[in-house]
């Protein structure tokens, strides 16, 4: 366990940031791609966890521990959100008899 | 080792993330979602956050994509079912994307040299480090916190209902 977590000493914090950014863009790639209203949620997710892995890698090469806490807040509010969205989606397919987010354009102008 | 297990575990990540958007069968989407987590959780083992890596597991992969699976396989979605946009939108979506990759990678290129790092061995994400702070500095979002479960909870059964009275 001592040499797996030697990351900080050998791995430069840039190396973070573009993996951040690589999970982040293909969250939104998603988001913009698909048409299933679940599978965008699913890409949301990913983009909360790209900024979460940043979060954590600059706290841990800080050595700040707060921002390993707010993490924590942001993984509590990402539940509730899950659950509450979740709910939604399921009355909007007991509603519209589909996922499909093209049938929602009642907002669009 | 270590630096081989970091491409590692980024190259999983990654390549299970493409998966998620590209791949037709919801189901596939929410397996591959929950690789990437695991993924990720490894990262953050590599990070010495074991906390969050529990954390992250115990909450992502074990709570959050089971209630996805179980949403998906209850509305009983597959690839036949699976609407599908156009391919010049589908090909704009890409290109929008790839565009939000490279503003911000050249953005966020020279980030992490304007400050300074302390060359050490972290040790705050261990249990007892986060623990004292969670409880000493963030008492009371720890608290409010539960509050917010509790709403989300009431949310979650009264829309579930079937008509709101």
């Amino acid at each position: 366990m001592e040499n797996v977590t030697k990351v900080i000493q050998l791995i430069p914090l840039n190396y973070y940031i573009l993996l951040s950014t690589l999970l982040f863009s293909i969250g939104v790639i998603g988001v913009l791609f698909r048409r299933n209203a679940i599978v965008i949620f699913m890409c949301i997710e990913l983009m909360l966890n790209a900024v979460n892995l940043l979060l954590a890698a600059f706290s841990s090469y800080r050595s700040d521990p707060s921002g390993q806490v707010f993490v924590f807040f942001i993984m509590a509010v990402a539940a509730a959100e899950v659950a509450v969205g979740l709910a939604i989606l399921t009355m909007i397919y007991r509603n519209t008899g589909s996922v499909d987010i093209n049938f929602l354009n009642k907002l669009k102008w | 080792m270590t630096l081989y297990l970091f491409y590692f575990l980024s190259f999983l990540a990654i390549l299970c993330a493409l998966m998620v958007v590209v791949s037709k069968n919801p189901v596939h989407s929410v397996l591959y979602l929950i690789l990437t987590f695991f993924a990720i959780a490894g990262h953050y083992v590599l990070l010495n956050a074991q906390f969050l890596a529990a954390v992250h597991v115990i909450v992502y992969a074990g709570a959050i994509m089971v209630l996805f699976l179980y949403v998906i396989m209850m509305l009983n979605l597959n690839a036949e079912t699976e609407p599908q946009k156009g391919k010049w939108l589908r090909v704009a979506a890409t290109m929008a994307g790839g565009l939000l990759m490279v503003v911000l990678v050249g953005a966020l290129r020279s980030a992490a040299d304007t400050i300074s790092l302390p060359v050490q061995d972290s040790q705050i994400g261990m249990i007892k480090n986060l623990g004292r702070v969670l409880y000493k500095d963030f008492m009371l979002p720890f608290e409010i916190s539960s509050i917010l479960f509790l709403s989300a909870m009431v949310g979650a059964v009264m829309l579930g209902k079937k008509e709101i009275k």
